[in-house]
């Protein structure tokens, strides 16, 4: 009789792609399911295949913050990740943001104290704030500097963005 | 980006064996490889996913064994961590001064140690450079403004990353698995100038990984700093930085350790200073003499002359900001 050497356990491994394959994405508390390719970056899944363009593709290769997206809570550069690696997640977008047609604080706050010229830049700036404010309701002047420093703007509208975060702050701790 | 597979390691020792295969890369944080894939600089038939290594994501502290960091650890992870930040403060400034919160929330310690270098040459597509297979280095008579200035050989990128040279400072080691591979290595031997035979920025193959960097405890009465000169305040690689630990007993520099970045290749230990200020008394003019030994036998090219003066004043702003 042959005994069966003991063999190492062999772990079965799952290969996605080159195709399409199915992604799961929770995306502001609702989930969506996908077909995509591996290479698919999270920022076009959530611009191609889901219809949320307030993230915006502007550099695509990591500089200019334009596509913050909040992964778990977290700010990240959504065209930098892999829709694929999302799988299961939560993301927050900034179309998140507003409830029931009424602005969030963040948002009041960028109108009330002008923050922003051509717009380009403010979804992203938004959601680093929503990530700041999220963690910190007390931030200080160099806490939102630092907070903003991976969304660059080109209008040169900072000094704006600051107040505007501070006053968000502000904004939320009154009405918690 | 060309298309490709997509595989989650389901453990390091299947990671590896996947990693072997022609054409496949690993991928972490993934913040460097995308920007390869996009430009492409390369086109893997297959991405092996090690985010899946969950094992590999801890920080782990004792007085006696000193500090652990799995490879997947964020940079922003190190930046915040309470005891890196009282126990091991060069380590969280340079993670803090490395890119941006984004990239810092998504990018890990074994890919920021293992990072390609930021050269234009490197990372256009249509540059066929040496460290790529090609003949020649495009920066040695071309544009070289951020390029090396110390032990540059055929190629003169300068290693980018922030948390190198500040954890050779702190005698950092790395564990390194791979096919034939399973070791403790200083983090310093890691960083090997990329040769004929084998051109890469680190000593690694395919299929070798680092899954652990281990700092020692910090000594008696250690203290460290490290300075990085950026051309803007955020979001800038460090054009020259400076990571200094130092022990002092009184005035007297007990111990003293010296690594630049963006200056070399390869994180370069100023051994020379450390053995000017070794055993000495501190004193400014102590510290200009480290400083000089620092730049000894710098070769500037065209457009980078001065990160010699550059380098020079880092190291004495560190040096004296630790003594006083």
């Amino acid at each position: 009789m042959v005994t069966k050497a003991a063999r190492p356990r062999k772990r079965k491994i799952v290969v996605r792609g080159p195709g399409k394959t199915s992604v799961t994405l929770i995306v502001n508390g609702e989930t969506h399911e996908v077909l995509v390719e591996p290479r698919r970056t999270l920022l076009d899944a959530l611009r191609k295949d889901l219809g949320l363009t307030g993230a915006k593709k502007a550099c695509d290769e990591g500089t200019c913050g334009a596509c913050t997206v909040l992964l778990e809570g977290k700010p990240i550069y959504a065209c930098m990740a892999l829709a694929l690696e999302c799988d299961g997640r939560t993301i927050e977008t900034i179309e998140g943001l507003a409830r029931d047609a009424k602005l969030h604080p963040i948002q009041e706050a960028f109108i009330e104290e002008d923050a922003l010229q051509c717009g380009f830049c403010t979804p992203g700036q938004i959601m680093s704030v929503k990530a700041l404010l999220d963690e910190n309701p007390h931030p200080t002047l160099e806490d939102v500097k630092r907070a903003v420093s991976g969304n660059l703007c080109r209008c040169g509208a900072y000094p704006k963005i600051f107040k505007a975060a501070l006053r968000a702050a502000e904004l939320l701790r009154s009405r918690s | 980006m060309r298309s490709f597979e997509h595989v989650n390691a389901p453990d390091i020792k299947t990671a590896i064996a996947l990693l072997r295969e022609p054409a496949t890369e690993a991928i972490a944080g993934g913040t460097d490889l995308l920007g390869e894939l996009k430009a492409r600089l390369r086109s893997p038939r297959r991405l092996v996913n090690l985010k899946t290594l969950s094992n590999l994501r801890e920080i782990r502290y004792s007085p006696k064994a000193g500090l652990r960091l799995g490879a997947l650890v964020t940079l922003a992870e190190i930046e915040r961590h309470p005891i890196i930040r009282e126990r091991f403060s060069i380590l969280a400034q340079a993670a803090a001064s490395a890119a941006t919160p984004q990239l810092r929330n998504m990018g890990t310690l074994g890919g920021n140690l293992c990072q390609k270098p930021r050269c234009w040459y490197y990372r256009h597509r249509l540059f066929h450079c040496w460290l790529k297979g090609g003949d020649r280095c495009f920066a040695e008579d071309g544009e070289n403004k951020y390029h090396a200035i110390l032990g540059a050989d055929r190629c003169h990128a300068v290693h980018p990353s922030d948390l190198a040279p500040a954890l050779i400072a702190l005698e950092a080691t790395v564990r390194v698995v791979g096919p034939d591979l399973d070791g403790e290595i200083s983090l310093a031997e890691l960083y090997t100038k990329p040769t004929e035979s084998h051109r890469r920025m680190t000593m690694l193959g395919p299929g070798e990984l680092i899954i652990e960097v281990r700092v020692p405890p910090p000594k008696k009465n250690a203290r460290g700093v490290y300075l990085k000169a950026m051309e803007r305040g955020s979001w800038s690689f460090a054009l020259v930085s400076v990571a200094v630990q130092m022990s002092l007993e009184g005035k007297r520099i007990a111990d003293a350790r010296i690594v630049l970045g963006g200056v070399s290749t390869i994180p370069w230990r100023a051994k020379g200073s450390e053995s000017i200020l070794i055993g000495q008394e501190f004193s400014m003019e102590l510290a200009e003499r480290a400083a000089e030994a620092a730049i000894a036998g710098a070769q500037p090219l065209r457009d980078n002359a001065y990160k010699v003066s550059l380098a020079k004043s880092l190291v004495k702003e560190a040096v004296g900001s630790l003594a006083s």
